[in-house]
């Protein structure tokens, strides 16, 4: 009765409203789509863009039938804020590969004083997740010129752990970004996949 | 192949003929109105429904669409265009519905003539709600049809078979749809569009004006309207063994289109009666069970669920929220599992109903353990944004010792600390009345109602004209971002902007407030602190009520920043903090140190270096130029 049973492949992508997890989640699914999959999504919407933590789901298959991951079945997850892996590794199968960005980004109730940010942060990272390609993703992104095609390179990173061809990224690319951002998201995530 | 297709809805042609598209449930029921031969389309914008008429908008050649100040006039709208003998949709989430149940109950006597379809999107789990109501309640309360689709092309078909039940019946049609249903995406085969009724009033007072004498005959013709339905719902089924696809999946079962209601034959141990997205579910905890799937739930398909329950040994009900058809099930003598199994909160998911699983076979249920390096994270909220406007007016209530009632916006966000400056939430426009009503129940302190621009035209000018007329003194600041922004800024009758694009009158709330019988109305920009502190005080003052417009346009919606990246002088700061109570995500601070600016957060709004009493906050340039 598993829910990711060989024909159904689940992925997770987490991270801070406005990192653009909206924009990763569409390319997976275009990715799966050119492939010639069937495929479902679900992603949070109205808070998304209020710096919440966030978290897109993809499903593809023969035949998909729920839009939600269930825990402890996804085969890859994304994340492109490090605690952000942590809060939704529990979505991961596993034998589930995870990319984590090495970004920290500090919410309110910390700087608030409410709460603290861990300061092993990366350490508990490379502990919660036995298959882990742990990337600068940020500075993968702003070396190419833009910190915000981030979510590209993890997707790039992420990519080696899924069974679509290189193909279909590229033209899942192609479809969901700007023509004059196209060269620029191309670049970042063969970046994130030479990471690997 | 297809003549008009929408900007977002560009097909590909996939194996075939069918014009397949990777398309949202919002998305969907856009492009079930256009093909459907939709003409009037009006809403409301609220989470998960605002998409729909977003989405509409691409289809604006040939729908005309707007948004309205609120779901009840959308509702009116919609039923003057459909009287009139368009084909209408509205939109609205599960509370908007509230607003406009006054004309919903009627219409449901007065019938229609070009189809009506209310897309109400209920937010089980409540993702972004306040209440997690079950909108097939008003269906059953209005006695007229809804239909609950179970992905995005069942989305898009069921507003087709919707409108044609609405026609054939002369009745208004809701279409439910969730939070998972509006925001998930699959796969959608898209079809051309049918062309549109022909539009002429035609007067007939014994169907469109329920005085008395005629309501009467209404309310009898609506019984016999609800048994044809009832005999119609039963019919709308299509009886297939297991091998048949599921839900839409992008591949229609021929003739499809006009079945709502499915019976799917397998192992007949046990008979799943489920209606909208759970059937999802049921269909991965349960691969090898027969399935009643409901789409037309009710009138309630008496012979259908008779016929299921017959050819079953165990009868399981699966739905999300209410008992709605398990009640009824019962009520028709047939035994079932249902609530005392699945539960009654919150969303339903596939490892919950594995969880029912366990339970009706009598095993243990294994969760997935927790991942113990999660259990101390810090919480990461929604918050308002870097550079909000409301800020300044939080950071000024922060001042006084008062209530405040708060209403339904971004500014909601206002509650939670660091700000923590709003006490109460109740609904749309809520804070203006209660502010009044506290007031007028003699809470001893000074009681402000804080509402946004969009909730103020939306249900907050009738609250301010009861505060004037009846003499109140409260003081309403309404936060004017100049859009709907918490919903993902959508215009509204202040911005001079239409949802097709035109521009047209600015609505001016300093206006409304005087014409309502305000006298004192002051307009205030937010990021200038200290005005907004003494002006607060002045009003706090006032014998009478008073009307405050803090207005400065969402800089998330303009793309731009409010001023210059500020930055923290490490040498002058003296730690204590004050900036972060602003609750601003471009401050950061950790214990013990300097807050530090994340300057690809920072809108340069400038309220930190406002609050600043020691100057160790500056413009960056100005810095580094130094």
């Amino acid at each position: 009765m598993s829910t990711d049973n060989g024909q159904t492949t689940s992925v997770v992508l987490a991270g801070v409203g406005g990192q653009g997890i909206l924009l990763a989640s569409e390319i997976v699914a275009r990715a799966a789509m050119v492939a010639g999959h069937q495929v479902k999504t679900n992603e949070v919407h109205g808070m998304a863009q209020r710096g919440g933590a966030v978290i897109a789901q993809i499903r593809y298959g023969q035949e998909v039938y729920s839009p939600l991951v269930a825990e402890g079945t996804a085969r890859v997850l994304g994340a492109l804020e490090r605690i952000e892996g942590i809060r939704f590794a529990h979505y991961l199968a596993p034998d589930g590969l995870a990319v984590v960005s090495s970004q920290a980004l500090i919410p309110v109730t910390v700087s608030s004083g409410a709460a603290t940010y861990p300061i092993d942060a990366e350490q508990r990272v490379r502990q919660v997740f036995p298959r882990l390609i742990y990337i600068e993703a940020a500075i993968v992104a702003s070396k190419l010129g833009n910190i915000r095609a981030s979510n590209v390179v993890i997707l790039g990173a992420l990519s080696t752990g899924l069974d679509l061809p290189c193909e279909a990224w590229h033209e899942a690319i192609a479809q969901c970004v700007k023509a004059q951002h196209k060269d620029l998201n191309l670049q970042a995530f063969e970046a994130g996949r030479n990471q690997v | 192949m297809l003549a008009a297709a929408g900007a977002s809805h560009e097909g590909r042609n996939v194996g075939g003929s069918a014009l397949i598209e990777l398309l949202s449930g919002n998305q969907a029921f856009a492009r079930g109105a256009y093909e459907a031969g939709v003409t009037v389309a009006c809403g409301y914008p609220g989470t998960p429904s605002t998409e729909i008429l977003e989405n509409v908008v691409h289809f604006k050649d040939d729908i005309y669409c707007e948004w309205a100040p609120n779901e009840k006039v959308a509702f009116e709208v919609g039923a003057g265009a459909a009287i009139a003998g368009a084909r209408t949709i509205v939109t609205m989430k599960h509370v908007g519905l509230n607003v406009a149940a006054d004309p919903l109950m009627t219409l449901a006597y007065t019938g229609i003539k070009g189809g009506f379809v209310a897309i109400v999107a209920d937010d089980p789990g409540m993702h972004s709600s306040q209440n997690e109501q079950d909108t097939r309640q008003y269906a059953r309360f209005a006695k007229i049809p809804i239909f609950e689709p179970s992905d995005s092309q069942e989305a898009k078909d069921f507003i087709r078979i919707a409108l044609e039940v609405s026609e054939r019946f002369q009745i208004p049609v809701i279409v439910r749809s969730t939070t998972r249903i509006s925001h998930s995406r699959s796969l959608v085969s898209l079809g051309e569009r049918t062309a549109p009724p022909k539009v002429g009033f035609e007067r007939d007072i014994r169907r469109f004006v329920p005085i008395p004498a005629h309501a009467r005959a209404m309310r009898i013709q609506l019984e016999e309207k609800l048994a044809a339905m009832r005999d119609a719902a039963s019919d709308a089924a299509v009886v297939a063994d297991g091998s048949m696809p599921s839900g839409g999946n992008g591949k229609q079962a021929p003739g499809a289109t006009a079945r709502a209601n499915r019976i799917e034959w397998r192992d007949r141990s046990l008979g799943i009666i489920v209606d909208g997205i759970a059937y999802q579910y049921v269909r991965e905890v349960w691969p090898e069970a027969s399935v009643l799937k409901i789409g037309w739930a009710y009138p309630f398909p008496d012979k259908l669920l008779r016929d299921f329950a017959a050819g079953v040994k165990r009868v399981l009900v699966v739905e999300e929220l209410d008992d709605f058809l398990e009640e009824h099930i019962k009520a028709l003598g047939i035994a079932c599992d249902g609530k005392n199994v699945v539960p009654n909160i919150g969303e339903l998911t596939a490892p919950r109903l594995e969880a029912t699983r366990a339970k009706m076979e009598g095993r243990q249920h294994k969760a997935p353990p927790p991942v113990p390096q999660a259990a101390d994270l810090p919480a990461r909220p929604p918050v308002l944004c870097a550079g909000c406007p409301h800020r300044g007016v939080f950071h000024a209530l922060g001042k006084y010792d008062v209530v405040v009632t708060g209403d339904i916006g971004c500014y909601s966000l206002g509650t939670l600390p660091p700000l923590g400056r709003m006490d109460t939430i109740l609904c749309m426009g809520g804070g203006v009345s209660m502010a009044h009503g506290m007031d007028k129940a003699g809470e001893g302190r000074k009681v402000v109602g804080m509402v946004g621009d969009s909730t103020f035209f939306h249900s907050g000018i009738t609250g301010l004209l009861d505060i004037a007329y009846n003499k109140g003194t409260s003081v309403i600041i309404v936060v004017d971002n100049r859009t709907t922004a918490m919903t993902g800024h959508q215009d509204h009758p202040g911005t001079g902007q239409t949802l097709m694009g035109e521009a047209t009158f600015e609505a001016s709330i300093e206006a409304i407030g005087k014409a309502c019988g305000i006298q004192r109305v002051h307009t205030v920009n937010p990021y200038e602190i200290d005005n907004v502190v003494k002006l607060l005080g002045e009003e706090l003052e006032a014998a009478e009520p008073s009307l405050i417009v803090s207005r400065y346009p969402c800089p998330l919606h303009e793309k731009k920043p409010v001023g210059k990246t500020r930055i923290v002088n490490e040498d002058a700061c003296k730690k204590c903090r004050l900036c972060l109570k602003l609750g601003c995500p471009a401050m950061e601070g950790s214990e013990g140190q300097a807050p530090h600016v994340n300057e690809t957060l920072c809108a340069g709004c400038s309220l930190c270096q406002q609050v600043c009493k020691f100057g160790a906050i500056a413009i960056a340039e100005e810095v580094s130029q130094a």
